[in-house]
């Protein structure tokens, strides 16, 4: 299999134009940690653009950060760390998740790419929310660029939105510019325990309809809240229904106190401190109280509210189904048994249909996510429109052909 | 002058038959045809700028919106969609020989979804109307642009439109959950809804500042919050802008994001405080307005460091809002900068552009100094928390030839904006008034790329034409794949 590895953005300029002249398509390619994310459908060229990294300009103070696409998370992550700041859509770590090599590495531009975001996306939105602006070349191998480097902009169309969850098939992401956050001085997550679902969704929704800026509220059912290692070591038994708060220590006690009497009827709850905190939320944001290998993982995005009586209806037609809750509800984590002929995908699309949302096939075999579609099937109109926009960008189809949709 | 597309005369040749063929369409007062009444819709916020429009259509449903694309795009006529008419840049100008589509009759709030934190709207709601549709319930609609009162959620989702807590808060696109648009091809396609995220492409996002350019939204689902508990206000003065801004950095980088963090200058100090009476201290260079909010616990804490970081960067005044009323008076002299600018000058162009705000000390430097060469004064407001500036030119348009002065000195800043780093507009939308200047921030292949989106959605370009882009887009021509060494591109397309 040719692997392209430009040492620049114009050599992957050059790279492109060649593909285009011979009309070669493309996978594009940068820590290999979400391989397995999207369909199997792959080009036989690689174009590895890894070597596009590192930081080009980072302003705290502007809050406002620069770097090549294919800089590595964990350098983004310590860099930002170092002056107090984040990114605030906590892109979550799916390589366990994705079964990547352990070699695989994240990088900004697949978390872009991808539209990622982890449990604050409840309060503080997804990538798409802080790309304020990148340089790219599109499908006639033409640099080009939107957005801009500065927090507030409404020049010209928002492609930044569109680059983000394109799952690279519109253009090859060169250089990314992103809102970045202050960290919160401090976190803790109050735990109750022992709901049923729905009382759980609705004491999420209680608590995310009050001003104490909840910024994590997700449930785990008793068997998987069993999985994740967090609550185990802090002794937290049966489901537990979490709910985070993050902010100045003062704040956050104040916060926390009205919120345990809010909930006092539904029992004693439990507490996480800061340090656990953010490991409990990084296991949810990475999925981890779901993985086993032979398992197809859903990701389901519902009205919030509708969640628990969408999965009473799933778990009917699919009884081995386990799931949990995130963003209050708006993400119901779906785990379906290998053999299922479609992975559950009909049962899940049809129920969905009716509740409104959207479901996307996370993690499973490869000749499953050769067959069943990965993405919400689109209605032919809107698919129409798809391929218009996709050709407007790529009009050759070389960028991740078929990734998202056949024959997009 | 500003050009706009050439007009199609067999279009108003027909003008007749067409406004009959919308009147069966839209029954009743739904078609205004008479040149007295079309007059009222001839601009929009950029008075500068003023165009009969056609025939003026205020469908009241989805299925007339429908009719209404499907008609146009047949016969081929152009379409441009209003909401509240308050923009601007001129987005909603209307075009001799295009249709009006007025959506202010869509003004229905549809459902209010508390467990859901949202609320199902027609695009003719205004901005503020949202917020007293479920203030009673304790939640708000974050971005509040300064004409919340009369402008338009559907106006709103086309300039993506901010306000001065939208660093906190966000712009409209991360407000707006989901949209129901009409493609001019008489499609209805909803996009997003009460869920997170799409499925597909993020379509969402790109309607959301497509300046009515893509489609015409029929409805939007906003993202409602709750009401901070409470909120303080702090009113600075500095000796220097250059201080002030200082001080705005330090706050970010202490970790810090106040609700609302605006500065202002001498002159636009001066003129709310003659109109307002606010108590805004006059000997300093440039007064900052901090806006904390959330728990009480966390607000005072917030205040205390805000007033130390102010200390120790040489403020000269000060002082904290003791009372909701206070904080409020400290609102209403910013609230009305721009009204208080209107009564010391006849007339006053607003400009828009953002900037790096380590910038802000010599961006303002280089605008006085400009002041001199035009002739003009200049005030301004300043979104301090996010860069976003609003210089007010000060013209009077009786003298011949100020108005273009005016323009040409506004032109000059923004383009000293993208020069520093920044860019041309930060949340009033480029429209008409700041599309010749795309080419300083864009190049023709940037720019073309935008347009081919417009292409996906809009082929024959018939909606909203002559906004945005500087060079009118030809889908066929775009849409080719050719190699280029270099030579001008379209030489035959006209250039506004």
């Amino acid at each position: 299999m040719p692997v392209l590895t430009p040492a620049d953005a114009a050599d992957a300029q050059q790279m492109i134009a060649a593909a285009v002249a011979e009309t070669r398509p493309l996978e594009i390619r940068a820590g290999a940690s979400k391989q397995a994310l999207g369909r199997s459908e792959r080009p036989t060229d690689v174009l590895d653009v890894s070597r596009l990294r590192g930081v080009i300009d980072y302003e705290p103070s502007e809050l406002v950060l620069t770097v090549h696409a294919a800089t590595p998370m964990a350098e983004v992550q310590t860099l930002l760390d170092g002056h107090g700041q984040m990114l605030s859509f906590e892109p979550p770590d799916w390589r366990a998740l994705l079964g990547a090599a352990k070699s695989a590495t994240g990088t900004l531009g697949g978390v872009v790419a991808c539209n990622l975001a982890g449990p604050r996306r409840v309060r503080a939105g997804a990538a798409r929310d802080y790309l304020l602006g990148f340089a790219a070349i599109n499908g006639r191998a033409e640099a080009w660029k939107a957005g801009g480097k500065v927090v507030k902009n409404v020049t010209g169309y928002d492609l930044c939105k569109l680059q983000a969850g394109a799952f690279g098939t519109l253009s090859l992401l060169t250089e990314l510019t992103l809102k970045v956050m202050p960290k919160p001085e401090t976190a803790c997550t109050l735990v109750l325990t022992g709901l049923d679902d729905a009382a759980a969704i609705e004491a999420l929704t209680t608590a995310l309809n009050t001003p104490h800026e909840v910024s994590g509220a997700a449930h785990l059912p008793a068997a998987v809240a069993a999985r994740a290692s967090i609550l185990r070591s802090a002794g937290i038994v049966g489901a537990a229904t979490a709910i985070r708060l993050e902010g100045p220590p003062r704040s956050v006690a104040f916060r926390r106190d009205a919120l345990a009497t809010l909930f006092q009827a539904l029992g004693p709850g439990a507490e996480l401190g800061a340090v656990d905190t953010a490991a409990f939320w990084a296991e949810v944001g990475a999925v981890r109280p779901l993985l086993s290998p032979s398992r197809c993982i859903w990701r389901l995005c519902p009205p919030p509210a509708s969640a628990p009586n969408l999965v009473t209806a799933l778990k009917a037609q699919l009884p081995t189904a386990e799931i949990f809750y995130d963003w209050g509800g708006g993400l119901i984590w779906l785990a379906t048994d290998g053999d299922d002929v479609d992975g559950g995908a009909g049962v899940i699309r049809s129920r969905l249909e009716r509740s409104g949302g959207h479901a996307t096939l996370i993690a499973a075999a490869a000749d499953l996510r050769a067959t069943t579609p990965v993405f919400d099937p689109l209605p032919p109109p809107l698919k129409a429109l798809h391929a218009r926009i996709k050709s407007g960008f790529d009009p050759l189809n070389l960028f991740n052909p078929g990734r998202m949709h056949q024959g997009l | 002058m500003l050009k706009m597309p050439p007009l199609d005369i067999s279009v108003m040749d027909r003008r007749a038959e067409i406004v009959a063929a919308l009147r069966n369409i839209v029954p009743g007062e739904g078609v205004i045809d008479s040149e007295l009444e079309r007059r009222a819709y001839d601009c929009d916020g950029l008075t500068a700028y003023r165009q009969l429009p056609l025939v003026v259509a205020a469908p009241q449903t989805t299925a007339q919106v429908v009719a209404v694309m499907r008609y146009c795009s047949q016969q081929g006529i152009k379409v441009v969609p209003r909401g509240a008419g308050t923009s601007l840049s001129g987005g909603a100008l209307p075009l001799e020989d295009g249709v009006l589509l007025s959506m202010s009759r869509f003004n229905r709030i549809l459902e209010i979804d508390i467990a859901n934190r949202c609320a199902v709207v027609q695009p003719g709601v205004t901005n503020l109307g949202v917020t007293h549709a479920v203030q009673d319930q304790g939640f708000y609609y974050a971005p509040d642009p300064s004409s919340q009162i009369a402008c338009s959620i559907g106006g709103n989702v086309a300039e993506n439109s901010g306000g001065v807590h939208c660093l906190k808060y966000g712009l409209t696109t991360n407000n707006v959950l989901g949209v129901e648009i009409v493609t001019l091809d008489g499609e209805v396609t909803r996009l997003g809804g009460k869920h997170f995220d799409a499925g597909g492409y993020d379509l969402l996002g790109v309607i959301v500042g497509s300046e009515g350019m893509l489609g015409v939204v029929t409805e939007v689902t906003v993202r409602i919050l709750p009401k901070p508990p409470g909120a303080r206000a702090l009113m600075i003065g500095f000796s220097s802008v250059e201080g002030a801004g200082d001080c705005v950095a330090a706050v970010i980088a202490a970790g810090i994001i106040p609700g609302g963090m605006e500065m202002m200058d001498r002159l636009a100090v001066e003129a709310a405080e003659a109109f307002i009476h606010a108590g805004y201290p006059l000997d300093c260079a440039a007064l900052l307005i901090v806006e904390l909010d959330g728990c009480e616990t966390e607000v005072d804490h917030l205040v205390e460091a805000v007033e130390t970081i102010a200390a120790a960067h040489g403020a000269t005044s000060c002082r904290s809002s003791q009372s909701e009323a206070e904080r409020l008076l400290f609102w209403a002299g910013r609230k009305a900068a721009f009204s208080s600018v209107g009564r010391i000058s006849p007339d006053y162009l607003c400009m828009d552009g953002t900037i790096p705000r380590k910038r802000i000390g010599e961006v303002l430097r280089r605008v006085q100094q400009m002041e001199a060469e035009y002739g003009l004064r200049c005030a301004n407001v300043f979104h301090a928390g996010d860069g976003n500036l609003h210089p007010l030119i000060l013209y009077d348009a009786n003298i011949p030839g100020q108005f273009e002065q005016a323009e040409a000195f506004g032109a000059d800043i923004l383009r000293l904006c993208v020069e520093v780093g920044g860019v041309l507009t930060g949340e009033h939308g480029v429209g008409v008034e700041k599309r010749d200047l795309m080419g300083t921030m864009f190049s023709d292949i940037d720019l073309e790329q935008q347009q081919r989106l417009k292409c996906a959605f809009d082929p024959d370009g018939l909606l909203n034409p002559g906004k945005v882009f500087p060079q009118l887009c030809r889908c066929a021509e775009l849409g080719r794949v050719h190699v280029r060494g270099g030579q001008v591109r379209f030489p035959d397309l006209p250039r506004f």
